[in-house]
C-alpha cells in the first residue's frame, strides 16, 4: 500500500520538509523522493527495526510517576528533520554570540555588576533571582566562562526563521539522544546516507572533552575529568553514562568523591585516593555541596565549593551560572549582547512580556487566553499555561499566581511552531506535528555548536508539548549541504 | 586507576552473569537426572532449592513443591532475588552503572538477553520448550563472556571481573558437590545404588559442563572418588575449585593493597591440597565440602573490605 504523501497538508505552519502539497524543500528533496518509494509495509518494517534497535541499544529515559520510576524506551520518529546548511551556519554563529554574551553577563554579575550600574538591566533581576548564588561572588572561572555547556531551545515560526525560546545554562540534557538518534538512523536507513550530504554529529563528545580538559587547574598533560551523576534513578542517567563512556571520563557519584583538608577533590579508587581536576557535574547547584547548600543532600560532595573557590577543581557548569537561566534575564539578552559585544543579535528572541512591569502585566492579564505564561525558573515544561489550550479556571489560577509573584512570570505570544511530517498510527500516514530544536553550545577556550541538535516533536495532534516527560518524541536532525552536490 | 564503586559493580556483574549460566545448566541437567534415575530413588525438584540455599524464600512464596513452582521460582520469579530473570536484571543494572569500562557491545547484548529471557519466560517454565530456552540463555552468556574476553584490556577492571566469576564458579562447584554427596548418602545400600551413584555424579559433572574433560583427564568411568578430586583439585579445569582459587590469587596479586586477601586465599589453597579419603562417602566428607564453601564465602568479605566502598 503506497503512502499518501501528496495529501500531506502543513496548513498555516512552516513545514520543515514540505513546501507545498507533494513538493519538498530543496534540502529535503532527495529524502522525500526516497520516502515516496517506500510503501506502508516498508515503513512498518523500518519502524519495527528502529524500535528493536532502541531496546537493544538500551536507549531509555526515566519518567517519574506516582507509581514509581519507569524506565521507558526512547520515543523516535524515523522521518528526519532537515535544515539547510546555509541557514544553519548563521544559526551556529548566533548561538556562539549569545553564549559569549551570557557568560560575560554572568561574570559581570558576580564581580563588578557594571551592566546594572549602567542601567541596562534592572537591579530587581538580581535581588529576586532564585539562581543567583552569593557564594560565587568575586569568583571568575577559567576564561571568565561560567556556562561551558548550554542547551538553547530554538523554534521556527511561520516566517521560517529560528527564534531562541530559552537558554538552558544549568544542567541541560538531551545531547546523548541527539547522538543516538543518528546511530539509529544509520542502522535503519543506511541507503539514504549514500544519497544525501548529511553533516556528521559525532564529534560532540570529543569537543566536550577538550572543553572540559581546558578548564583543568593543574596544567598537566592528562587532567582527570569526571562526570558527576546523581545516580541511576535520575531521569538523565542514561546520558551521564553515555557521555562518560564516549569521553573516556570517569562516571562518579557523590559517594565516590571526597574533599580533603588540602581543599582538593579526590576519587576513591582501589589504590586509594586520586585527585580530580575537572568535574562535569550533572547535579543542580543546590545539591552539590551539603556544607554550603542543602544540608541533607546526599548526592553531592561536602567541601566541593571550598575546593572550587580555592581554584583546585573546575566545575562545569560553574555554580551560579543558572542566574542567566531565568526567563526574565532572557528578555534582556538582546541588550546584553549589544552591551558586551557591541553587536546586534544574530538570532532573535521571541517577544516576551515581563509581568514585573505594570503595563506589561496588565497586557498579560488581559490576554491570558492567547499567551503562553511561563515561570521564570522552571524547566522541563512544568508550570506552564498555554493560553489557547487552557480552561477559564486555569487562566484564573495563573492570574492569581502572577499577581502574587510578578517577578516570577513572563508571557509570550503563542508561536506558530513549525511542523514536520511524522508517521502516525498503524497505516503510517505522514501527519504534521510541531517540533523544536535543542542545539548544544560549548564554550571554554573556544566555542563549538553541535551540527543541528536534538529535534523534539509533540506526538499529539496540535500539541506543542515536546518534552519527553510529557509525551514528546524525537527525530534525527540533518544539516544538509545543497550546494555540496550529491555523493 | 579504577573507582572502588566501579570495581564492585564489575565484580557483581561477573558473579551474576556466572550465576545465570549455572542456574540454567543446573535446571537443564537436573531434568535429565530425574529422567535417568530409577523411580525408587527419592530425589525431587525441591533439591534444586536446597542446592541454591533458598528454602526459606521458596517456602514463603509457595506451599506446593511442584516442578512448575520450583522452575518458576528459579527462572522467572521477580520476588526471588536470585532468579535467572532477576540475575539478568542485576547484570544489566551493574553494567549500566559501569558502562564506561565494559565494552559497548556487551551492554547491547545484555539488553538483548534480558529482553529475550523476559519475553519468552513461559517457554522456560513449560517442560517441552525448556531445554531450548535454557540453551539459548547459556549461549547468550557465552557470547557476552567471549566478547568481554576478546575486547577488554586486561587491567584492573578485568581482574575484578575474573575475581567475581571465579568466586561464583568455586561457590557453585562446592554447592553441586555437596548436593551430589547428599544425594549419594541417602541412597539405599542395594544393587541399584552403584548405578544411581553413577547417574548422580554424572549429573554433577554435566551441570558444570565438565563431563568431557573429566573423561579425558581421569580416563576413568564416572564415580565419586574420581569426580570429587577432579572438581576439587584439578589445576587446569576452569570449574575446579583449586583452579578458581589459584586464578583469584593471581588476579589479586596484580591489584594494589592485596596482601590480606592473598593471605586468606593461600590458607584456603592449603586446605584444598590436604589428603582426603574419597573412597568412603561419609558425613565428614560432606562437612569438609561444606566448610570449603563457607571459606569461599569468606573470601568475598575480604575482597569487599579491601577494595570496595564501605557505604
Amino acid at each position: 500500500m503506497s503512502i499518501g504523501w501528496d495529501e500531506y497538508q502543513p496548513n498555516d505552519f512552516y513545514d520543515e520538509l514540505i513546501s507545498s502539497p507533494g513538493n519538498a524543500r530543496k534540502p529535503a528533496q532527495k529524502l522525500l523522493s526516497y520516502l515516496k518509494s517506500l510503501d506502508s509495509t516498508d515503513i512498518s518494517s523500518r519502524k519495527l527495526a528502529a524500535e528493536s534497535a532502541i531496546k537493544d541499544m538500551g536507549i531509555s529515559f526515566t519518567v517519574y510517576t506516582d507509581e514509581g520510576n519507569i524506565d521507558r524506551a526512547w520515543p523516535f520518529d524515523i522521518i528526519p528533520r532537515v535544515i539547510d546548511k546555509k541557514q544553519w551556519d548563521k544559526t551556529d554563529a548566533g548561538l556562539k554570540q549569545r553564549l559569549q554574551a551570557l557568560n560575560m553577563f554572568i561574570d559581570d554579575l558576580y564581580n563588578d555588576q557594571k551592566i546594572i550600574k549602567d542601567g541596562i538591566v534592572p537591579e530587581y533581576i538580581l535581588k529576586q533571582s532564585t539562581n543567583y548564588r552569593k557564594e560565587c561572588e568575586g569568583m571568575s572561572p577559567p576564561f571568565g566562562v561560567w556556562a561551558n555547556i548550554c542547551g538553547t531551545d530554538l523554534v521556527r515560526d511561520k516566517d521560517g526563521e529560528f527564534y531562541v525560546l530559552e537558554d538552558n545554562l544549568r544542567v541541560p540534557s538531551g545531547v546523548s539522544y541527539m547522538l543516538e538518534n543518528r546511530s539509529l538512523m544509520k542502522r535503519v536507513f543506511p541507503e539514504v546516507f549514500e544519497k544525501v550530504n548529511i553533516a556528521p554529529v559525532s564529534d560532540y563528545t570529543s569537543k566536550l572533552f577538550e572543553t572540559l580538559a581546558s578548564l583543568s587547574p593543574r596544567k598537566i598533560k592528562k587532567p582527570v575529568v569526571a562526570v558527576l551523576t546523581p545516580g541511576i534513578f535520575n531521569s538523565a542517567y542514561f546520558e551521564h553514562a553515555f557521555l562518560a563512556q564516549k569521553m573516556g571520563a570517569e562516571l562518579v557519584e557523590g559517594s565516590d568523591l571526597v574533599v580533603e583538608s588540602d581543599d582538593c577533590v579526590y576519587m576513591k579508587t582501589i589504590a586509594g585516593l586520586e585527585r580530580v581536576d575537572v568535574i562535569y557535574r550533572r547535579i543542580d547547584d543546590m545539591f552539590i555541596d551539603p556544607e554550603v547548600f542543602h544540608k541533607d543532600s546526599v548526592l553531592g560532595v561536602a567541601g566541593l565549593m571550598r575546593a572550587w573557590r580555592a581554584g583546585n577543581v573546575s566545575l562545569a557548569n560553574a555554580p551560579g551560572a543558572g542566574v542567566a537561566d531565568d526567563k526574565v534575564v532572557y528578555a534582556f539578552v538582546p541588550q546584553i549582547i549589544k552591551y558586551y559585544l557591541g553587536q546586534d543579535p544574530i538570532i532573535s528572541n521571541v517577544e516576551t512580556f515581563l509581568c514585573y512591569d505594570d503595563k506589561q502585566r496588565q497586557h498579560v492579564l488581559a490576554n491570558l487566553d492567547k499567551l503562553v505564561v511561563k515561570p521564570a525558573n522552571e524547566s522541563g515544561g512544568y508550570g506552564i499555561l498555554i493560553g489557547p489550550h487552557s480552561t477559564k479556571k486555569e487562566q484564573d489560577k495563573f492570574a492569581e499566581l502572577i499577581k502574587a509573584n510578578p517577578r516570577n512570570y513572563v508571557a509570550q505570544p503563542t508561536l506558530a511552531l513549525s511542523t514536520s511530517p511524522t508517521f502516525i498510527g498503524k497505516d503510517n500516514t505522514p501527519e504534521p506535528r510541531h517540533l523544536d530544536l535543542r542545539p548544544f553550545v560549548l564554550q571554554g577556550k573556544d566555542s563549538y555548536v553541535t551540527t543541528g541538535g536534538l529535534t523534539r516533536v509533540a506526538m499529539e495532534k496540535g500539541s506543542l508539548m515536546v518534552n519527553s516527560s510529557q509525551g514528546g518524541g524525537s527525530k534525527d536532525t540533518w544539516i544538509v549541504d545543497v550546494k555540496g552536490g550529491s555523493k | 586507576m579504577m573507582l572502588s564503586r566501579v570495581a564492585e559493580r564489575v565484580y557483581w556483574a561477573a558473579r551474576y552473569l556466572e550465576r545465570i549460566e549455572s542456574t540454567a545448566r543446573l535446571v537443564s541437567s537436573y531434568e535429565s537426572l530425574l529422567l535417568d534415575l530409577h523411580s525408587d530413588v527419592k530425589l525431587s525438584w525441591y533439591n534444586l532449592i536446597i542446592i541454591t540455599d533458598q528454602q526459606e524464600a521458596f517456602n514463603e512464596r509457595y506451599s506446593n513443591r511442584s516442578e512448575r513452582n520450583i522452575i518458576k521460582f528459579l527462572i522467572g520469579d521477580s520476588d526471588n532475588s536470585s532468579s535467572l530473570i532477576n540475575s539478568l536484571q542485576c547484570v544489566r543494572e551493574n553494567v549500566r552503572t559501569t558502562r564506561d569500562v565494559v565494552p559497548e557491545e556487551a551492554w547491547e547484548q545484555i539488553c538483548e538477553l534480558t529482553i529475550y529471557a523476559r519475553d519468552n519466560l513461559e517457554q522456560g517454565v513449560n517442560r517441552r520448550s525448556r531445554y531450548q530456552y535454557l540453551d539459548d540463555i547459556i549461549k547468550g552468556c557465552a557470547q557476552i563472556n567471549g566478547l568481554l574476553l576478546s575486547n577488554m584490556p586486561k587491567d584492573a577492571s578485568w581482574e575484578f571481573l575474573s575475581i567475581g566469576r571465579n568466586l561464583e564458579v568455586a561457590d557453585m562447584t562446592a554447592r553441586f558437590l555437596e548436593a551430589g554427596l547428599e544425594a549419594v548418602l541417602i541412597l539405599e545400600d542395594d544393587n541399584a545404588a552403584v548405578n544411581s551413584q553413577q547417574t548422580i555424579w554424572g549429573s554433577v559433572l554435566r551441570s558444570l559442563n565438565a563431563s568431557q574433560y573429566y573423561l579425558r583427564t581421569t580416563k576413568a568411568p564416572v564415580k565419586g572418588d574420581e569426580v570429587m578430586p577432579y572438581l576439587l583439585h584439578d589445576t587446569v579445569f576452569p570449574k575446579s575449585i583449586h583452579h578458581c582459587v589459584v586464578s583469584v590469587i593471581r588476579s589479586c596479586e596484580s591489584l594494589p593493597n592485596s596482601e590480606a586477601v592473598v593471605k586468606r586465599l593461600k590458607t584456603l589453597e592449603r586446605k584444598l591440597v590436604k589428603k582426603i579419603d574419597f573412597q568412603n562417602v561419609s558425613n565428614e566428607l560432606l562437612e569438609y565440602v561444606h566448610q570449603l564453601q563457607v571459606s569461599i564465602l569468606g573470601i568475598h568479605s575480604v575482597v569487599s573490605d579491601t577494595w570496595f566502598i564501605a557505604e
